[in-house]
Formats: structure tokens, sequence, C-alpha cells
């Protein structure tokens, strides 16, 4: 450890200028939000704002119909967030406690899976949808990620229902209670901080969710947040106060989900990867 | 007559211990039940179904047939050939995502790690710098790629040519996207920067979980500080270095996004990589088999680092 107070206040500098160098484009993000009609760049990066016009966020929000991209977003992100819950939840379950033939067998397959990009089945699984007449809903659209989330999750859940002693469930069991009612009575409500960090994972997940919803959903009214900033880009590319206003409409909700439960982001060993994009 | 007696009891133990375990069974289907009928449904049987499909001339028309033409679309990929010669994009498209592998893993993980025992050393401040530098982590691949396209452009104005022409480290506006090069350095640069501070939160984690008795126990029998430095801590971080390569490796194989926004491949796919080529292939020309077998040659590759990765795991577990 360093601890002569030089060596302190050389790294602080050291460590400010990083994150000034860090962060910097992001304050040019915000600021050319606020300015209007920024179609041609600036003579000068505009880093700190000099006025506040919010013409961009209400053109988006109502000319681009965003408010009804947003809606959709949440809807999709709710669904999914609650499916993988409880699908994952009675995974994780089932492979923490209980035995079975053929336990180790998928439960290697579920963790090869994890190592392959969601992208590489997306070919084959835009033709199976359209086989099962599922595209351009969000039917489908759930289906893909509850089923994409499946392997990740339980694997995540399944080592945290481990950790929870088998002597808890000595209760349930001598009052004739079936694996059900120790599931819903004394696994789950312990499991609070895992399934909370799972739920915040899987949320912020979905959210940012491009290239399958991209490929699923075709009518414009179902277009999700992403997909709608994606596409914004082919027709707006260079109205740059548009794009960056729907882009920081888009980061608001994780930035918040951010700083509410950074402790969940930052713990030690927490979520490891539940996030990364 | 005794022993008689003995084998039924036996057998009758059999068959409970049997029913048992089979009602146990059953019960864990019911829970695992739905999770995997799902996951066979959408992931196995895609995967499985991308496989045959590279074989073929795929049609998307469900009236129009599609053709079992062998390995095709492979030779199209790899040796090439006719008017359209897609080879060329394939390999570059290859050589940019083994390039981009190489350049942004090792990027993302030195100067990660660097910044968790440093912020790590610090006696105030340490949790601030941490949110500060997090905040790439969770920004939105979508957000981050239009804003780095934006701070890259042509013009005097743009954050970075602006920067680097204050600085007089340039005379002239850098076309930063409609270059071979530059074009993938901005795209390295967006995945090393937004990388970094998952990087830092993996050490952070793994330093605040090194054992403590382990350096006093060391400081007893007189080791110095450089021994304690290479005998305990280095040797206990390896196998968070293991993890952190592999999701790094996962990670730069991922890497689509930030193409497809940024450059798109341009100029003449000389920054495209394998997943934004084989889903421009997919959903632009419509060449489904064809995509199938760039999937699939993903595929192996990422097999092939994985059982590289399980043979150098198994020979450095580290127990402590």
């Amino acid at each position: 450890m360093i601890k002569s107070r030089f060596g302190q206040i050389l790294i602080h500098v050291l460590l400010i200028a990083i994150v000034i160098f860090s962060l910097l484009p992001f304050l040019n993000m915000i600021t050319t939000s606020l300015i209007p009609n920024a179609f041609v760049l600036p003579s000068e990066p505009q880093i700190i704002p000099k006025q506040f016009y919010f013409g961009n966020y209400t053109s988006v929000w109502k000319g681009e119909n965003f408010s009804r991209y947003f809606a959709n977003s949440v809807f999709v992100t709710l669904c999914n967030t609650i499916f993988t819950l409880f699908v994952a939840s009675l995974s994780g379950y089932g492979f923490a406690r209980l035995n079975f033939p053929g336990k180790k067998l998928i439960f290697n397959i579920y963790i090869f899976s994890l190592m392959m990009p969601a992208v590489l089945a997306l070919v084959s699984q835009f033709t199976i949808l359209q086989g099962l007449h599922l595209v351009d809903t969000y039917k489908g659209l759930l289906l893909l990620y509850v089923s994409g989330g499946v392997a990740g999750n339980t694997f995540f859940l399944k080592g945290f229902f481990e950790t929870i002693p088998r002597e808890l469930e000595e209760s349930v069991i001598m009052d004739g209670g079936s694996k059900w009612t120790i599931y819903r009575k004394i696994i789950l409500p312990l499991s609070k901080p895992a399934l909370a960090t799972m739920a915040i994972g899987t949320f912020s997940g979905t959210w940012m969710e491009v290239f399958t919803a991209l490929t699923v959903l075709k009518t414009q009214s179902k277009r999700t947040l992403p997909i709608a900033i994606k596409l914004l880009q082919n027709g707006k590319a260079t109205q740059w106060g548009i794009n960056f206003a729907a882009a920081i409409m888009v980061l608001i909700p994780i930035i918040l989900i951010f700083i509410v439960f950074n402790k969940q982001f930052i713990k030690p060993g927490g979520n490891q990867g539940a996030v990364k994009g | 007559m005794a022993v008689q007696h003995a084998t039924v009891s036996q057998t009758k133990k059999q068959n409970k211990k049997f029913n048992k375990q089979h009602k146990e069974a059953l019960e864990a289907w019911a829970f695992i039940g739905i999770g995997f009928l799902l996951f066979a449904a959408f992931i196995v049987y895609p995967l499985l179904k991308n496989v045959q499909m590279a074989f073929m001339n795929y049609s998307v028309n469900p009236n129009k047939p599609s053709t079992f033409i062998g390995l095709a679309n492979f030779k199209k990929a790899f040796i090439g050939g006719g008017i359209l010669d897609e080879s060329s994009k394939f390999y570059l498209a290859l050589r940019n995502t083994l390039l981009a592998v190489l350049i942004t893993v090792p990027g993302q993980w030195f100067f990660g790690m660097i910044l968790a025992v440093v912020i790590e050393a610090l006696s105030k401040g340490k949790m601030v710098y941490r949110f500060l530098l997090y905040i790439p982590v969770i920004s939105d691949w979508i957000v981050v790629a239009i804003l780095f396209k934006y701070i890259f452009q042509d013009t005097r104005g743009a954050l970075i040519n602006s920067i680097l022409l204050n600085l007089h480290l340039i005379k002239e506006p850098v076309m930063w996207l409609q270059n071979e090069w530059t074009g993938n350095l901005v795209i390295w640069a967006l995945c090393i920067w937004k990388g970094i501070g998952w990087v830092m939160i993996m050490y952070t984690a793994a330093l605040q979980d090194l054992p403590r008795e382990l350096y006093e126990a060391a400081e007893v029998d007189g080791a110095t500080k450089r021994q304690q430095l290479f005998k305990i801590t280095l040797p206990l971080l390896a196998s968070r270095t293991y993890f952190v390569i592999i999701s790094l490796i996962i990670g730069a194989f991922n890497i689509m996004l930030q193409v497809m926004l940024i450059t798109n491949g341009g100029p003449m796919g000389k920054t495209d990589v394998l997943l934004n080529y084989m889903y421009n292939k997919a959903f632009s020309s419509f060449d489904f088999g064809y995509a199938a077998s760039i999937s699939l040659v993903m595929g192996v590759i990422l097999i092939l680092v994985s059982l590289m990765q399980k043979k150098i795991t198994k020979n450095t577990e580290v127990q402590y």
C-alpha cells in the first residue's frame, strides 16, 4: 500500500484525469442534445451546456413516436424479467436439490451454450419462428428472450440455492410438505438478494437488446427503444441533437437502476458478468 | 425360510428405493421441465438446424423448396471464385474478428487490472472512482456506438479531432471512419473503453477476497513483500484471471453492433467482423444458407477456444 501523502495525491490527480477522459464523450453527448438543430457539427466540441433547449427531446418523444416505443420496451422488458425469474428459479431449484438421470449432462450443455453468442442461432431461430407464424409478435420475441436466459440464470441461481443450509427445509419435510412448498416457503424468500441481482441483470439486458428485436419485430408500432434508435440512424443520422436526445432517453432508466442498486453492481463477485454487454 | 424372507424384504427395499428415485426424478422434471423445453426448442434445435442449413441453399419462401448443396457455402467462403468474390470479404471479416480479440482483450485486461490495484491503494474515495469508471460498462452498446461515431467524425469540431489538433498531434482533421485502419482503431478503442470498468470490478473483488491470514503467516516466516507478491498474490489471482480473460475473449467474438453502427464494415468490408457479415448476409441479402455456414465456422472457432481454455485451466488450478 502507498502510505505517503504525496503518493496519494499523485494517484488522485491521475485518476481524476482518467475519469474526465472516460466521461468526456458523455458530456459531449448531453450538451449536443441540448442544442437546437445540430445538423452540422459545431466548430468546437460542446462540453459544458451553455443553453438548455429541450426541443430535441419533445420532438423525439412526440414526433418520432418514442412515447410508444418506450411503452413497448417497458412491456417487453417487464414480461421477460418476470417469466425469466419464474423459469430460472424453478430450474435452479431442480438442479440444486433434486437428483434425476441426465442431470450432469443437461447442466453441462447449459454451461457449454453460454460460450455461444446469442446472434449465432438467430438466423435459424428466425426460420423457426417463421414456421410457427410468430414473426412480428411479442410472443415470438419473448419466447426467444426467455429461452436465451434459461442456461445462464439457472447456473447463477443453482449456485446461490446450494448455499442455503438443507436443515432449514426439514421443518417443511416434517410437516409433510412437498418440494413445491420448500421452493415457495424456504428457497424463494431466502434468495431475495440473488433474485434481485438476476432481475436487475435481466431487466437491463432486455432493455438494451437490439438484434433479436430487430429481427423478430417488423411493424413500426411494435418497435422497442433500441431498434427505434437504430432505425433513427438510418434516416436522420446527421441530426445529432435528435439522435442523442433519443439515446439519453434509453440510457436514463439504466443509469437510475445503477444509482439505486450500485452496490449490487459493484459488490464483489455479485453478478459476475450478468450485466456485461 | 429365513433366507427367503430376507431376499423378499431386500427386493421390497430395492423397490422402495427405486420408487423413491423414480418419484424424485419426476418431481425434478416438474421443476426443470419448462426451462429445458424452452432451451431445447429455441436454443439447441436452432443450433442443430443451423448446421443443416449450412449445407443447403435455404429458401425463405415456403413455396420454394430448399435444396441440399453440399459444401458449396463453405467453398464460397473459403475458396471463392466467380463474379462476386465473397471469399475476400469473408477473410477480411475473419481477420478483423481475430484482430479484435488479440487487441481488445489484452487492452481491457491490462488497464482494468492496473486501475483495480491503484484504486485499492487509495485511502479515500475508492467507491466514487469505481462508480464513475463503471458508467461506460452499464451504458447501452447502441448509445455508446453512436456516441463514438460522433466524437470520431472527420470535422475539426468533433471531440477527438479537436483535442488532437489542439495538442498539435495532427495538422489536419483525420478521416477516422473512412479508412481501413483508423476505422478498426475506433472500434477497438470503443471496446477497450467500455470494458475496462468491468475488469476493474472483477479484480477489485478478487483483491478483497485474498485471505489475510496467509500474508500474516508469510510475514511471520520472514517473507519479503516481493516474495509475497510472486508467491501469494499472483498465484491466487490466477484463477480469476482465467475467468476474466475467457469472458473478454467471448465478448470480443461478440463484436457486431459497434461495427454495424459505426462503419457497417466500410470501406469495402475492411472493418467488417464475422457476426456483422453473417447478419447482413442473412437479413440484407437473404442468403440464409451461406449465413448459417458462417455461423457454423464461428461456432467451431469458439468450441476450439473453449477446449483450449479447459486444457489450460486444468493445469493451473490453485487451491488454498
